[in-house]
């Protein structure tokens, strides 16, 4: 293992660490602000210790045990105390006490952090931020960068949200029955959300690692809820796609999935995600999330077979449109049809006031025109998705289509 | 915590209140809610509130005290009943705010109700 490595495992296991200290305090006080405050000045120095010192045998105990030490005497720890250190402090003791004495150590209560996160009472701009922020300690600074957002703007956000959970007296529970599919949905969602962020952003910027911290943030789900086929599922679709991540560019310019080296794709990730795809088919029904795993994987399967079985992508999409009928869904169907004039009757049927600026619409709705030989239409459709587009290399790529349509 | 739910409502809700047709279904849907706040033991006080042109507004500038006729605000929803009950957390309040007639036609807000002395 590399200095470099080892340092990146320490420092996941301090954040590991503080994501469940957080949940548990916040869990019973509600107050999660004051729970990162509690755990702050813990938190850095482990960050800083433990790389050189090696990791601490109960990486929990000796980040409580340190933040028992600091209680009182740092400015932060202050505002701890005008809130209720007794309370606070009270938490700490139970929590060592359960990990010393207890049957099964400390309560996990990340969970019920996630779904605190992605509450319906929580600002939908706030929930992924949140969940990165709370159970795998990224601070505000970076979230921000990753989501192109003044680093301002982004604490307020999260102190915002923080505060609603505290003063609305928001519950720290697993929903009940009726409403846990749409309130896990919520949790997905905003897992993927920060998964896209980073998958948006080029390799290198500032967002890109947050893919990483998004599949991060899958498996803990998955291994707090391992009976959920969506939960399974979405681990599956981004690991699907992160296998395929250094081969997305071939010097600096951007290569469609079809036309990519399928030697530069992760053998190791899509083995795991086709593993994942496996157990969630084993649960009942066929959600969302697994219907685009699926569809990933039927692309994975090009690098075994050497070719993409068309007939299942279609299948695939006009199944993912029932499921959850957004503009992406659709314009994905649209491409993946094998009739080009069928392609484009769907995407006719696309609502136009969110076409005007999806550049994803244009540029498939010009691939289609091109293949049936419209090329005056395709050309004028791939000039549209080129102007929409955000990444240079994609506009690039869009530009020298257009000149062979 | 406690937590008010506040039902909003349109003229067309209010004038629910004396239609031959609604008024019946409307009144027994807000008593028997009423009954279930009681019984479950959680409610604190609550009362249904007269039309908004029942509303006379007061300012009191430069010592002088203005009063008109209508509600705060010419908003089309208005304030027309409220709740306040005891229950441990926000999303037990929704889950009663949900069952609150008002949200079946209307609007139903729920806010926390500050805890004075803290």
């Amino acid at each position: 293992m590399s200095d470099h490595q080892a340092q990146a495992a320490v420092d996941r296991v301090a954040r590991e660490s503080y994501g469940r200290l957080v949940a548990y305090l916040a869990s019973r006080s509600r107050d999660i602000a004051a729970a990162e405050d509690a755990l702050a000045d813990a938190f850095g120095l482990a960050l800083r210790h433990w790389p050189k010192e090696g990791l601490p045998r109960t990486p929990e105990a000796w980040l409580l045990t340190a933040a028992r030490r600091q209680l009182g005497k740092s400015e932060r720890h202050a505002r701890v105390v005008r809130r209720n250190e007794a309370e606070l402090t009270r938490h700490i003791e139970e929590a060592l006490e359960a990990m010393t004495h207890g049957e099964d150590g400390m309560a996990d209560e990340r969970l019920k952090l996630l779904f605190v996160c992605a509450h319906p009472a929580i600002a939908a701009d706030a929930q992924t931020p949140l969940m990165l922020q709370t159970v795998i300690g990224l601070d505000a600074a970076r979230i921000a960068r990753a989501f192109v957002v003044p680093p301002a703007t982004m604490s307020q956000r999260l102190v915002r949200a923080k505060a609603r959970i505290r003063d609305t007296g928001i519950r720290f529970a697993i929903p009940d029955t009726p409403e846990l599919p749409a309130r896990l949905d919520a949790v997905l969602q905003a897992i993927y959300a920060a998964f896209s962020a980073g998958w948006d952003a080029l390799d290198g910027d500032a967002g890109g690692e947050l893919s990483d911290d998004a599949i991060w943030l899958g498996r803990t789900l998955v291994q707090l809820m391992p009976q959920q086929t969506e939960a399974l599922s979405l681990l599956a679709l981004m690991l699907h796609c992160h296998a395929r991540r250094a081969a997305r560019r071939r010097e600096g310019a951007f290569v469609p999935l079809a036309a990519q080296d399928t030697a530069l794709w992760d053998d190791g990730l899509i083995a795991e995600a086709d593993g994942l795809l496996v157990m969630a088919s084993r649960g009942e029904g066929f959600g969302r999330f697994q219907c685009e795993a699926a569809i990933q994987s039927v692309h994975a399967a090009r690098k075994a077979t050497g070719r993409v079985d068309a007939a299942a992508l279609e299948t695939l999409y006009a199944a993912l449109v029932r499921l959850a009928p957004t503009i992406g869904a659709q314009v994905a169907a649209a491409a993946a049809c094998r009739d080009e004039a069928r392609g484009l009757a769907m995407l006719d049927g696309v609502a136009s006031e969110t076409i005007s600026a999806y550049q994803p619409y244009h540029a498939v709705r010009a691939d289609l025109l091109a293949r049936l030989g419209r090329g005056a239409e395709a050309r004028h459709a791939y000039e549209k998705a080129a102007a929409l587009a955000l990444d240079p290399a994609v506009r690039q790529f869009l530009l020298a289509r257009m000149t062979q349509a | 915590m406690k937590y008010m739910i506040i039902c909003v409502e349109t003229a067309e809700d209010f004038a629910k209140r004396n239609d031959p047709v609604q008024a019946g279904p409307y009144w027994n849907s807000w008593s028997a809610y009423s009954e279930a706040v009681a019984k479950a033991g959680i409610f604190v006080s609550g009362a249904g509130l007269a039309p908004p042109e029942m509303g006379t507004t007061v300012r009191m500038r430069d010592g002088k005290r203005l009063v008109q006729d209508g509600p705060y605000s010419d908003a089309k929803e208005q304030l027309g009943g409220f709740f306040v009950i005891d229950v441990p957390d926000l999303d037990t309040a929704l889950s009663w705010a949900a069952r609150c007639p008002g949200a079946a036609y209307a609007r139903v807000e729920v806010r926390p109700v500050l805890q004075m002395g803290d």
